[in-house]
């Protein structure tokens, strides 16, 4: 079974009713033991970076995080759970990641055309690059996803699996062994989605 | 890039979907799980619900019914309707709702955009109003469209974002139900006053009429409408692929 670990940030009721919908069972948790049973871990996010990854160590979270992908249990990030993998954020001053990816997370603004609304919000398309990942095995070029995020992650190196371009090709999707790592909601992004929850249950059994 | 986005709206009055023709003579179109997953499977970018119930009975009803419709669809909900309080905001987005949308409450409170923008960020918060020109100005509508506030509506809307709002969705009165397009000249002077997504809403007629909208206003990212996609007059996969061969960039 796969766990979404809560660790009281944002709404976790879509996140469980998509992988309900593809006939996945998941369980939400906070608690280290009940989570330490799951074949996959899901670390969801939204709001900022600095709260998140505060909320995460207050509960140790964080080294139990680290461990887990350490142990090889497939994790995957969404949207700020994604940019919580990395080194480091530069939201709002310089905050320290989970550092299980290389790479760090920068403001769009100042990085993309000033015509360009910020969030970049909506669905845009996903080009694969990169190293072919299991994630995206039943994603074709061009597929649209659901976005939501001002901040993006940069420098992934060989992580890197997936772009989407606005105003420049942004971090959409990262995969490095069990750890991986999506900018855009999969439960927001319809039949699209719905492919790469199933191919990350497929990954955990 | 970024896509243009065609949204159904679904207004639900004690549990079933209705629809008004200039906000009056409302009458049952379905039910609004059933509506939301067929739009979900058929190409709807997103879903509006919109909360048209007065009372309290009626409100707990639309809050069930919306947990129900967040269970099966799974492309982005915006929740709108009787959202007054910080706690509305929470009811909602409970259930699964990725924003919520504010009119009236927004008008008797400015400062509920500025708290709610800071509590869930400027993505989850959608200044909707409803304008209707009064002796050539566009003035904001209060009350389901019944009250004149006397506020010139552009004025209205960039001080809303710059509370936080991070969408409008811009219903004009003046073309809402008249099937004869979306409000160009109104949307030109929203659209080209702030810098967060507007969202066109009120005048659908025909698939012309979303070409016509975003040729004319590259600047507005969605089109909203209501009946024509309930009634099926407007089946969305066949509009997005006329968008398509009109080089409008759109989700298939």
């Amino acid at each position: 079974m796969i766990g979404i670990i809560d660790y009281g940030v944002g709404n976790l009721f879509s996140l469980k009713s998509s992988f309900e919908a593809i006939g996945e069972e998941v369980f939400v948790s906070g608690d280290k033991e009940e989570l330490k049973k799951a074949s996959g871990l899901i670390l969801p996010g939204v709001g900022a970076f600095a709260d998140a990854i505060a909320k995460l160590r207050e509960t140790a979270l964080d080294e139990f995080v680290k461990e887990q992908a350490e142990k090889g249990t497939p994790l995957m990030g969404i949207c700020l759970g994604m940019q919580l993998l990395f080194e480091k954020s530069f939201e709002y001053g310089e905050h320290e990641g989970l550092a299980l990816l290389k790479g760090q997370v920068v403001p769009m603004l100042d990085s993309i055309p000033k015509e360009l609304k910020i969030p970049h919000i909506g669905w845009n398309a996903l080009h694969k690059t990169g190293a072919v990942s299991p994630l995206l095995k039943d994603v074709n070029e061009g597929d649209c996803v659901y976005f939501v995020h001002s901040y993006y992650a940069q420098d992934c190196d060989d992580s890197l699996i997936a772009t989407t371009e606005y105003g420049k090709e942004l971090t959409a999707a990262v995969a490095k062994g069990n750890v991986m790592g999506c900018q855009f909601h999969p439960e927001k992004s319809g039949a699209v989605g719905m492919k790469i929850l199933r191919a990350f249950s497929e990954i955990c059994k | 890039m970024i896509t243009k986005r065609i949204i159904p709206c679904l207004d639900v009055r004690n549990g079933r979907v209705v629809k008004g023709v200039n906000f009056e003579g409302l009458s049952d179109v379905s039910s609004p799980v059933e509506l939301g997953k067929y739009y979900s499977d058929n190409g709807a970018d997103e879903l509006v619900f919109y909360d048209i119930t007065a009372s309290a009975e009626g409100r707990e009803l639309f809050t069930d019914i919306l947990c129900e419709v967040a269970r099966t669809i799974f492309i982005p909900l915006t929740v709108g309707g009787g959202i007054n309080t910080l706690e509305d905001f929470d009811r909602v987005l409970k259930c699964g709702a990725d924003k919520v949308s504010v009119n009236s409450g927004a008008i008797r409170n400015p400062e509920l955009i500025t708290q709610a923008a800071q509590k869930y960020g400027d993505q989850c918060v959608v200044i909707s109003a409803d304008v209707k020109r009064v002796d050539g100005v566009f003035r904001v509508f209060a009350k389901g469209g019944r009250e004149n506030t006397g506020m010139e509506a552009v004025s209205w809307i960039k001080s809303c974002v710059d509370r936080g709002a991070g969408e409008v969705v811009l219903n004009s009165i003046d073309t809402d139900g008249v099937k004869g397009g979306f409000d160009l000249e109104m949307l030109r002077a929203v659209s080209e006053a702030v810098n967060v997504p507007v969202i066109a809403s009120g005048g659908a007629g025909c698939i012309d009429d979303f070409v016509e909208l975003f040729h004319t206003l590259p600047k507005v990212d969605a089109g909203l409408a209501a009946s024509i996609f309930h009634f099926g007059e407007v089946e969305i996969p066949h509009l997005k692929k006329v968008l398509k061969e009109n080089n409008i960039n759109v989700r298939l």
